[in-house]
Order: structure tokens, then C-alpha cells, then sequence
């Protein structure tokens, strides 16, 4: 039992990385990761809500979606259900604790464009999870979310310093970063 | 913060960069060798056609980038690179092999990046997993030691090298794949039934680790690198190696000893992780990164896809360098200490 879910979380925390195996949920990669405390934000952000999203579509998908035969709606209820987590909890948090919202304040709407997010939702059907294997499922493709996007922002800060031909400055030294962290993750291969 | 403020007084030290890249070459002699001696002219070879390369592409990169050609080569940062990737190719690689190894190494890792001292990943190291991914037959064909096989000729050497098509080299598993694909054998009779195995680890493989050990120590003794990131990986690996060992049944990982004296244990302990370019630079940053290097290399050889694990373990650490570095900044004399950066 406890073999298991450590299973799947070494699984999509580091063997299927969601960002450097699977290649999704790049945009947020890229784009946020010019600083290592905006980073850090943006990893908090989305490991709240990438739990709560994928717990929340699998049960909108078991109970709601399959009794009524509508399970080819998935992809565009998920899509809803997502918009509606993360606007809740934009609100929940801009109430309870201005100075976490402050923190986290202007990357929760843009979780809501992270592909990551609904990948998990989906791959959890396919797959077909049960409900704590979604959550944990969740869980860890959103801590390697947030590993890498932390370290990959620690390593553009340092980047940002060096004296890289003037060509790939800026967004294409990133991509080439990004595809050899990429390379290095193809180690974790056969771990799980 | 992206740099280390460092106050006065600056003092200037003896070591300049070609100095210490000339002792790094000097080191990798014995280890040289060694392997030359058990697996014949093939890692010479290797050696010899990787640094023409090297310096070959260093050379186009600096005229690209109108970089003054001659003081850049000078300081054999290039000839390391090549001396290194050479080493860590199976001996008798064909002549293209290595050359797309050379151009990942020191045009994508390394001039991409702005040259020497920029590189966030150590440049071997991308070679050599850029070929282990995109060949993974040439890479992981190794040929016979001294003894289990006959040693190919120096003629025979420079053609498996220059005109690979007509070679019909013989090759074997190296000891630690042996170890790795077994399950049906306990690990003594695994001794019993595989030519390759040494005394301790493997035939070739022992002596070429404690060559490549004895010039880390001399490297050491030069001041070249510190003792804690070697110091630190070989520790977790025997650390990991005697946890999971369980006295030689068929699914073992294989003994400390069998750890630390195959594969590529030595030669990345001190001439891979003590890459003062690419590694954690504080001092309780380079425990920490010499310290999960051995914790990767155990778990990637024992369980994952990779028979030996040093070069995918330096890369995925390399990356996580600049964060080790960032939380673990020594505290300037008179501030109070802060968490993290500021």
C-alpha cells in the first residue's frame, strides 16, 4: 500500500517528470523562471492547486460525468473544473491571508493555462486511478513540476551572468538548459 | 543574487588556468595507463582523436566568436574535455562516434554557454550521455580485458577507430552490466562464470580505478580541488553499496568494494564531480552535491536502465548546483547570518 503510492510519486516526481519526460506544462518552465523567488512562488501555487484539481476532476468524472454517460465531455469539464479551482482558490486565499495571495497572488490565474494540470486531470482516467491514487498522482506530478522549475531558475539566474553569443541569449540558452536537463532526467529511466 | 561578494583582502594565487589544467592531464597518465594496458591501444586512441577534435572545434567556436584563437587554446581547458570523453568511451569507438561526442562537448555544452568557466553542465559528461542516449550500442560494447580475450594490435586499433566498417572487434559486458542483468546466479559463482571478473571488481577495472584514484590524490596533494565532493560521493556510494548489500545472493547490488573499484567510480570522483566549473562551490554545497552523486550513482546502477550511472548523476547534479549554492553561501564575517539568498 505505502510501497505503492511511493511508487507512483517517485514515478511522476522524477522518472515520468511531467516537464522534462512528458514536456508539458512548458509555458509556466519558460516563462517563469527568470527569477528564483518568483519561481518558488509559482511552484507553491501550482502544488495546491494541481492536487486539488486532480482530486476534484477525478470525482467530478466518477460521479457526475460517468452515471450520466457523458464521458466524452471530460476534457472541456475538466478544463471548467480547473477555471473553478483556481478561482476559488484565488479567492479563499486573497481573504484568508493577504500575504500569501501577495506571494502567489498574480500566478494563480495563469495556472490555470498550465497544461500540466489538465494532463494530470486526463492521465488520470486513462490510467485509471482511484481517488487517493489521483491525489498522490497530482501531488507528485506537482512537486517534479516545482523541482525543476525551481532548479532550472537557480541555473538561469546563473545565465543570466554569462557571456553567451549574442544569438542564443535570453529564451534560446533556456531551451537549450531546459533539453539538457532533459537529457540528464533520461538517467531516472527504469527506476520505478 | 547571481555572483559571491567577497570582501578584501584579495590575495593572489599561484595556480593559473592552464597550470592546473596541465596537472589534470598529468593525473589521468597512470590511469591511461592502465587501461591501455588491459584493454590495448583503443582508449588511446580515443584520447588522441578526441583532443585533435577538440582543439579543432575550440578553434572554429573562438573564430565565430572572434576570440582571440591562441590564448584560449593555451589553457588546455579544450584538451581536458577531450582527454576526459576519450577516457570514458568504450576503447576502439569508431572515428564519427567520437567526433559527435567532441561536438556536443565543446560546442553545445561549452561555447553555447560562453566558453570556459560558463558552463553550467561539465562538457564530458554531456558528450558522453548525448552518445549513451542516441547510441546506446556503440556505447555500451566494451571490449575484452587483458586475459578473457585477445588485445587487437596497434594497426588493428587505428583501423576500429578510422574504418570501423571493416573491424570485427570482439566485445563483452562489463563487469558491472554482468552484475546488473544477473538473477539466477549467486554472486560467487557469477565470479566463477565471467572471465571478466577480477580479484575485487573486475579484470582491467580494479587497477584502472586505483590508478585514476592515485592521481586524484595527487591532484589533491597539488591543491587542485578540495577533498569534500570526492570525498562526500565515495562515502554515500559505499554507504548505499553496504546498506543494500546482502552478502551475494543473486539479486544483490554488489559489494562496496565491487562499487568503488568498477566502473567509473574513481575517475568521476576526482576528475568529474571535482569540476570546478560546474559543481557547488561552498564548501557545505560541495558535501551536499559529492554527497547525492553517490546516492544517484548506486541507485541508477542497481536499478535503473544504465549499467554504469557517473555520467547521468554528475548531470542531474550539475543542475541542481546553482540551487545548492544559492541556500548554502558562507556568511560574510560581521552580518548576521540570513536564510537563503537576498
Amino acid at each position: 500500500m505505502l510501497a505503492d503510492y511511493s511508487i507512483l510519486l517517485i514515478g511522476a516526481i522524477l522518472v515520468n517528470n511531467f516537464v522534462l519526460v512528458q514536456f508539458l506544462g512548458l509555458c509556466p518552465f519558460m516563462g517563469v523562471s527568470n527569477k528564483l523567488e518568483t519561481a518558488m512562488g509559482m511552484s507553491m501555487a501550482t502544488t495546491f492547486v494541481l492536487t486539488l484539481a486532480s482530486a476534484c476532476s477525478n470525482l467530478t468524472y466518477h460521479y457526475l460525468l460517468e452515471p450520466l454517460g457523458l464521458a466524452y465531455l471530460k476534457t472541456i469539464s475538466f478544463i471548467l473544473v480547473i477555471a473553478v479551482v483556481v478561482q476559488f482558490t484565488e479567492m479563499v486565499v486573497r481573504k484568508s491571508s493577504p500575504l500569501l495571495h501577495r506571494v502567489l497572488g498574480v500566478y494563480l490565474p495563469l495556472i490555470t493555462t498550465n497544461c500540466a494540470v489538465l494532463g494530470v486531470a486526463l492521465l488520470n482516467i486513462n490510467k485509471e486511478h482511484s481517488f487517493m491514487q489521483s491525489l498522490f498522482y497530482g501531488f507528485g506530478a506537482a512537486v517534479g513540476f516545482s523541482l525543476v522549475l525551481v532548479l532550472f531558475s537557480a541555473m538561469r539566474e546563473r545565465l543570466a551572468v554569462a557571456d553567451v553569443p549574442v544569438p542564443f541569449q535570453g529564451a534560446a540558452i533556456g531551451m537549450i538548459t531546459a533539453g539538457l536537463m532533459s537529457l540528464a532526467f533520461m538517467g531516472f529511466a527504469g527506476l520505478v | 543574487m547571481a555572483l559571491m561578494r567577497i570582501t578584501s583582502p584579495h590575495a593572489h594565487g599561484p595556480q593559473k588556468t592552464s597550470w592546473v589544467m596541465q596537472q589534470v592531464l598529468l593525473a589521468t597518465v597512470p590511469g591511461l595507463i592502465v587501461l591501455t594496458h588491459f584493454f590495448g591501444f583503443g582508449t588511446l586512441i580515443n584520447v588522441l582523436w578526441a583532443s585533435i577534435l577538440a582543439l579543432a572545434f575550440e578553434a572554429l567556436a573562438l573564430k565565430l566568436r572572434k576570440r582571440p584563437i591562441g590564448f584560449y587554446l593555451g589553457d588546455y581547458s579544450a584538451l581536458v574535455t577531450a582527454v576526459l570523453l576519450g577516457i570514458a568511451l568504450p576503447p576502439y569507438s569508431p572515428w564519427w562516434l567520437i567526433t559527435v561526442g567532441m561536438a556536443s562537448s565543446i560546442l553545445l555544452a561549452k561555447h553555447l554557454y560562453g566558453g570556459l568557466g560558463y558552463n553550467p553542465f561539465n562538457p564530458a559528461m554531456v558528450g558522453y550521455v548525448v552518445l549513451l542516449i542516441s547510441f546506446p550500442v556503440q556505447m555500451t560494447s566494451w571490449a575484452p580485458p587483458r586475459g578473457a580475450g585477445e588485445l587487437p594490435g596497434l594497426m588493428e586499433a587505428l583501423q576500429a577507430c578510422f574504418t570501423p566498417g571493416n573491424y570485427d572487434g570482439v566485445t563483452m559486458a562489463t563487469p558491472l552490466d554482468v552484475l546488473k542483468q544477473n538473477n539466477s546466479l549467486l554472486v560467487e559463482d557469477l565470479w566463477q562464470a565471467n572471465p571478466q571478473f577480477g580479484r575485487w571488481a573486475g579484470v582491467g577495472w580494479e587497477w584502472a580505478n586505483i590508478a585514476f584514484l592515485a592521481g586524484g590524490l595527487w591532484l589533491l596533494y597539488q591543491r587542485i580541488f578540495t577533498w569534500h565532493a570526492p570525498v562526500a560521493m565515495l562515502a554515500t556510494l559505499t554507504l548505499m553499496a553496504a546498506l543494500f548489500y546482502d552478502g551475494g545472493s543473486s539479486a544483490s547490488g554488489g559489494s562496496p568494494l565491487f562499487h568503488l573499484l568498477s566502473g567509473a567510480t574513481m575517475f568521476g570522483a576526482f576528475f568529474i564531480v571535482t569540476d570546478p566549473v560546474s559543481s557547488a562551490v561552498s564548501v557545505r554545497g560541495r558535501l551536499i552535491y559529492g554527497a547525492l552523486i553517490g546516492i544517484l550513482i548506486y541507485l541508477i546502477r542497481v536499478f535503473g536502465n544504465y549499467p554504469d550511472a557517473v555520467a547521468f548523476a554528475v548531470l542531474i547534479m550539475n543542475l541542481a548546483a546553482p540551487f545548492i549554492d544559492q541556500y548554502t553561501q558562507p556568511r560574510t564575517y560581521g552580518h548576521v547570518k540570513s536564510g537563503g539568498g537576498d
